[in-house]
């Protein structure tokens, strides 16, 4: 492949196509039968597919002298490369916003995960919203939550990444409201875009203190030389932290909107009140990593402020095992796929604090970087199949909640296979690849600091409990009576499954240190025997114990919740999170703040501009008699009003 | 004499030969042949409008202004622009002229119409490339007068005739007014040259009564041509009872050049008594004028009326471009005359085909018409919105721009002033979108009932809508206007100080 001619083609393709599925769909959609629809959505994404992995290949493997570069040691050093980077509107010399097309590891390796799991999804929705209401709105909002999250990752500075996270924000609250009759899927729309449009907040003050000291967006210029970003800051200190920290953990709290972390995740869980498949993409796979890959994108700045990851880590924590022990105690499915998800991705973000010892040290070769975008990739696959299989049983039985479901491997044995590859892989089993990714991450957190280590293996052993808590009460414990018995879902919903299974059991043997690390320098993975084995022992032992409790319906879990009725009553109810934020906003903030300035508002300012309007009114109504159609009087005012005029004028010259 | 003088006047020559194509077309063409006449003159009107544009044929050939006749005429790439501009603006009330021009008791009329119309057009190119005055005058009453038994087109109408008087008695006057201050300049500098009046003024012992005197007298009388306040008051009664397409090109065309050819005038004659003199006046006039067109136009529900007192609002922006005293007021004021002439003559458009086709002209009588005939209300709209300012369409960039002119003028009082505009605006707002709300939310069923609008009058409104749409999203019209008005004359005299 050409790199100069095919490649820009490619590149441009890739972000058009969805575009175009959006308006296309999104205008003419409700005019086009279901199945047409839906065509487009999946051609066109199918499309994005193959164009993203010709683009990852020639860039992983083409040789190409732009794309890589053999050091004097013979080692390999991948470059980044801008496919693209159009100025889209220059304010000044210095404030040019671009948009392009920005090429380097992390954003191929992404490329190829949304463009796949979004393939998935399209294909896989043709099944489980047949004959829905809205479906081309269905496919076309999809589409652009696609467009959106793959320019997000291709974004070449830091503006465009943040037109287009809110962009993906913005589609995201679409989808999740996609049932807009139903009240509880609007709250939740709602709660979703106003919490992250609040982390926003952060990410924006974030990216102006950045390009206000460093005077750029590119990503390119911050990343090839963060010294100079260190010095252009001068040492400007503010509330004790420099400000440099103050800007990078600022951006962070955009991703922790985004990323759903503590104390910014209550959003997360609720969103699962969209549709299933949505969920699997949006709300799984692809845009809750962007703060990740914001962090990963950044991470040349962020290796220099030890403040700044420490942060990233100590929430990556406490979030991974809150969230781990919120699984356990939860009825909806969906809610512990969802809690799953925000403890996997506070796994990547304490990946991504180890990293780094400050001043630019990495700890442990940058092992951490390499093993978050590990973990990203892996857990993408399996929990898009953990979440596609949930949306298999959910439209098998028509509830969400595990009360209704058991027994089912008998009834559906795709699901069925499907899901316990998804469980093993999460719980972190070989040959499964959650089991490498997950070591990885372990690995490099003992080296950072044996307390970290022990805390996420800790962390990691809940999660093999609670998942096959969930897998053993939807496949085994009882036999309930169906109404209507359940069956496998369409060919369309089971391909995507067994797909993404498959990518799930030997995506593990990829060697990911060839391609992405945190210096573009190969790396070579070697497992840590140690920890490799005590994490699978710790596994095992947790599935074990889930086996005992709730292989067979027994009183033991009964016993379990009795004994400790305040523990599980508080993670049962996420630990109050939903209702503090009530009381905060409500309470508080509502009572303290918003009364008195929608007093104002409603007195002051609308008094003022009512008196405006009055007055208007009065002068043009007393005023009226100058146009009395007497030509006598016209020219009487004419002389009069000029030689006012005059009058005035001179008064004015003279004085 | 140089007889080859005459070469520099190659638009006014166009012009007088098409008159001269439609006086003998009128005479001697037999009558099944007259209902062409209007498309005649639009067709070589619309020839002599795209050879304007182009030097080798009738546009400016040089970049440089040519100067003939010692001087009392003037032709430059500016002034061709904006003879380019007023053209597109008469082909677009020509095609919309079409059908009124050709209904039964037009028919002994019609050549008149279009003769006047040409002759008047005339005299508005003589007002925008004299440099001295007596050619000034003599393009101000060719322009004024036959304007008058323009107005009186309908005299089978009592309301055609009471608004001709009441044209010509205000035009006399005001001619009158505008002479006793020209002889008043002319005592004070000996010269009616823009140059001479300009040097001696510049090198004279200042500022006194008599030449303020002077002033408000010249002001006044092309203030009336432009409807500014307080000499606007003939305007709402003759807009009324003069045929809708004469109106529409009195509130236009006729506002237009008189608006250019003031700047012209306030800039190369009075220039260097800007800001001890007629920068107060006009300060003045531009407040009374937005405000007290705005003040009636809420008051208005007769659509004419209604338009007549929003054009005059409008003018007082327009003099915006001229307070603000620099090359982007002279662009924006000439980018804003040319949005102007789109939204407005949407606005007629849609008016002139509604009377036609009922003869109905309250604003109340547009209620329901999204329903009965959605493709009018939504150039209504559409114009309406491009008269309001409301972005995206033209003539929010047009406001935009003239404001920011008159801001880089860079003095509180300006400052002020552009601040008092800005406020009404918002009250313009209301009131055009009264029509806007008449047309889609009052209930009620549509009084006006569905119909189809001829040919011309779709082809006028489709014209100005594109304009509307277009203008201000393509960026190379302003542009292009900036850099004309960048190397004309006017740069000299803006940066000139003596």
């Amino acid at each position: 492949m050409d790199i100069t001619t095919t490649l820009p083609v490619l590149a441009l393709l890739i972000l058009v196509i969805p575009l175009f599925n959006f308006l296309w769909l999104g205008i003419a959609g409700c005019k086009l039968p279901h199945k047409v629809a839906a065509a487009f959505g999946i051609v066109g994404m199918g499309t994005c597919l193959v164009f993203a992995c010709m683009i990852a290949y020639t860039y992983f493997f083409g040789g190409d002298a732009a794309f890589q570069t053999v050091l004097a040691d013979g080692t390999l050093e991948r470059l980044p490369y801008t496919v693209f980077d159009h100025t889209w509107l220059a304010f000044t010399q210095n404030l040019v916003i671009k948009l392009g097309f920005y090429l380097d590891p992390i954003s191929a390796m992404m490329l190829v995960v949304i463009t796949t799991i979004s393939f998935c999804v399209h294909l896989y929705s043709l099944g489980y919203m047949d004959g829905e209401r809205g479906f081309q709105r269905y496919y076309a909002f999809l589409s652009l939550f696609s467009f959106s999250m793959l320019g997000l990752v291709v974004a070449t500075n830091i503006f465009q990444m943040y037109i287009f996270w809110e962009l993906v924000g913005a589609s995201s609250y679409l989808l999740i409201g996609f049932y807009y009759t139903l009240p509880s899927a609007v709250s939740a729309s709602k709660k979703a875009f106003i919490v992250t449009r609040f982390a926003d907040l952060g990410f924006l003050i974030g990216i102006l203190l950045l390009s206000f000291y460093t005077d750029t967006f590119d990503f390119a210029t911050l990343n090839s030389n963060p010294g100079a970003v260190l010095a252009s800051t001068g040492g400007a200190t503010f509330m004790g932290a420099s400000v440099l920290t103050w800007a990078l953990v600022l951006i962070y709290v955009g991703g922790m909107g985004k990323s759903a972390m503590m104390p910014l995740h209550i959003w997360l869980p609720d969103a699962m009140e969209g549709p299933t498949p949505v969920s699997a993409l949006i709300h799984a796979a692809t845009m809750v990593v962007a703060g990740v890959y914001l962090v990963a994108r950044l991470f040349p700045l962020y290796m220099l402020e030890y403040a700044a990851t420490v942060f990233i880590a100590v929430v990556g924590a406490c979030t991974a095992f809150y969230a781990a022990v919120v699984a356990c105690a939860q009825i909806d499915i969906k809610r512990v796929l969802a809690f799953s998800t925000i403890s996997q991705i506070a796994f990547m973000m304490v990946s991504l604090g180890v990293a780094s010892l400050g001043n630019g040290e990495v700890c442990h070769h940058g092992l951490g970087y390499m093993a978050s975008m590990f973990h990203l990739f892996t857990h993408a696959m399996f929990k898009a199949l953990l979440f596609l299989g949930a949306g298999a049983l959910i439209h098998a039985v028509h509830s969400n909640n595990y009360t209704a479901m058991g027994g089912l491997r008998k009834y559906m044995p795709i699901t069925h296979i499907t899901f316990l590859i998804g469980c093993l892989a999460i719980a972190g089993i070989p040959p499964f690849s959650g089991f490498f990714s997950k070591d990885e991450i372990l690995s490099a957190a003992y080296a950072w600091s044996p307390f970290m280590g022990v805390w996420m293996t800790i962390v990691a052993a809940l999660t093999a409990f609670y998942m096959f808590r969930l897998y053993y009460l939807i496949f085994w414990w009882n036999d309930p009576k169906f109404h209507h018995t359940p069956h496998d879902a369409p060919w369309s919903m089971s391909i995507p499954l067994v797909f993404l299974a498959a990518v799930s059991c030997v995506a593990g043997f990829i060697p990911f240190g060839h391609y992405v690390t945190w210096n573009h320098l190969t790396y070579d993975i070697h497992l840590d025997g140690a920890i490799a084995i005590s994490s699978v022992i710790i596994a095992i032992l947790a599935i074990s114990l889930a086996t005992i409790m709730y292989r067979k319906e027994n009183s033991l879990p009964a016993k379990f919740r009795a004994a400790m009725p305040c523990l599980w009553e508080w993670a049962h109810h996420r630990f109050y999170w939903d209702e503090l934020y009530m009381f905060v906003t409500h309470k508080i903030i509502f009572n303290g703040i918003c009364r008195p300035i929608a007093w104002f508002d409603r007195h002051i300012i609308d008094g003022t501009m009512d008196g405006f309007a009055y007055i208007t009114n009065k002068a043009s109504w007393s005023i009226r008699t100058l146009q009395s159609g007497q030509i006598q009087m016209y020219v009487w005012i004419y002389l009069v009003g000029a030689l006012i005029i005059g009058g005035i004028a001179m008064l004015v010259a003279l004085a | 004499m140089d007889y080859s003088q005459f070469l520099a006047m190659k638009q006014e020559i166009g012009l007088l030969v098409l008159f001269l194509v439609v006086f003998i077309y009128d005479i001697f063409m037999p009558a099944r042949a007259a209902k062409a006449l209007p498309g005649v003159t639009a067709a070589g009107l619309l020839i002599l409008t795209v050879a304007g544009f182009f030097p080798c044929l009738l546009g400016c050939p040089s970049d440089e202004a040519i100067s003939v006749f010692g001087g009392m005429y003037v032709n430059s790439p500016i002034i061709t622009a904006i003879k380019g501009i007023l053209n597109i603006g008469v082909f677009i009330v020509l095609i919309q002229s079409i059908k009124w021009a050709n209904s039964e008791g037009m028919a002994m009329r019609r050549g008149e119409f279009y003769d006047l119309l040409l002759v008047t057009l005339f005299g508005m190119y003589l007002m925008i490339s004299a440099r001295h005055f007596l050619l000034f005058v003599i393009g101000l009453e060719s322009a004024s007068l036959p304007l008058a038994a323009m107005v009186a087109l309908d005299k089978s109408r009592y309301e055609s005739r009471e608004a001709a008087i009441k044209y010509m008695m205000t035009a006399i006057f005001s001619s009158a007014v505008f002479m006793m201050g020209l002889s008043f300049v002319y005592g004070l500098t000996g010269s009616l040259f823009f140059n001479d009046i300009y040097f001696t003024l510049a090198l004279g012992e200042g500022v006194n009564a008599l030449l303020i005197l002077a002033m408000i007298l010249v002001i006044g009388g092309i203030g009336f041509k432009l409807s500014l306040v307080p000499f606007h008051l003939w305007t709402a009664d003759v807009y009324q009872g003069a045929p809708t397409s004469v109106t529409s090109y009195l509130s236009v065309i006729s506002k237009g050049a008189a608006a250019f050819a003031f700047m012209v005038i306030l800039a190369q004659a009075f220039g260097c008594i800007y800001e001890q003199v007629w920068e107060w006046m006009l300060y003045a006039i531009i407040i009374l004028t937005i405000t007290i067109g705005n003040l009636f136009a809420i008051r208005q529900r007769n659509m004419k009326r209604f338009l007549a007192f929003s054009s005059i609002s409008q003018a007082g922006y327009i003099m915006l471009g001229i307070i603000a005293d620099n090359v982007m007021g002279s662009a924006a004021m000439m980018y804003y005359i040319f949005v102007y002439i789109f939204s407005n003559l949407a606005a007629f458009g849609v008016a002139q085909a509604v009377e036609n086709q009922s003869g109905k002209i309250s604003i109340d009588d547009y209620r329901g018409m999204s329903k009965s005939n959605p493709a009018l209300a939504f150039c209504m709209m559409l114009a309406m919105f491009s008269l309001a300012g409301i972005p995206p369409f033209a003539g929010f960039f047009s406001k935009f721009f003239i404001f920011t002119a008159a801001i880089n003028q860079g003095s509180i009082e300006i400052y002020v002033l552009v601040l008092i505009a800005l406020i009404n605006t918002i009250i313009s707002l209301f009131y055009y979108l009264l029509v806007v709300k008449s047309m889609y939310i009052t209930p009620g069923e549509p009084v006006v009932a569905r119909f189809k609008s001829a040919w011309s009058e779709r082809l006028g409104l489709i014209i100005t809508v594109g304009g509307i749409i277009a203008l201000g999203i393509c960026s190379c019209v302003y542009n292009w206007l900036l850099s004309t008005a960048a190397q004309s004359e006017f740069l000299s005299i803006f940066t000139r100080s003596i």
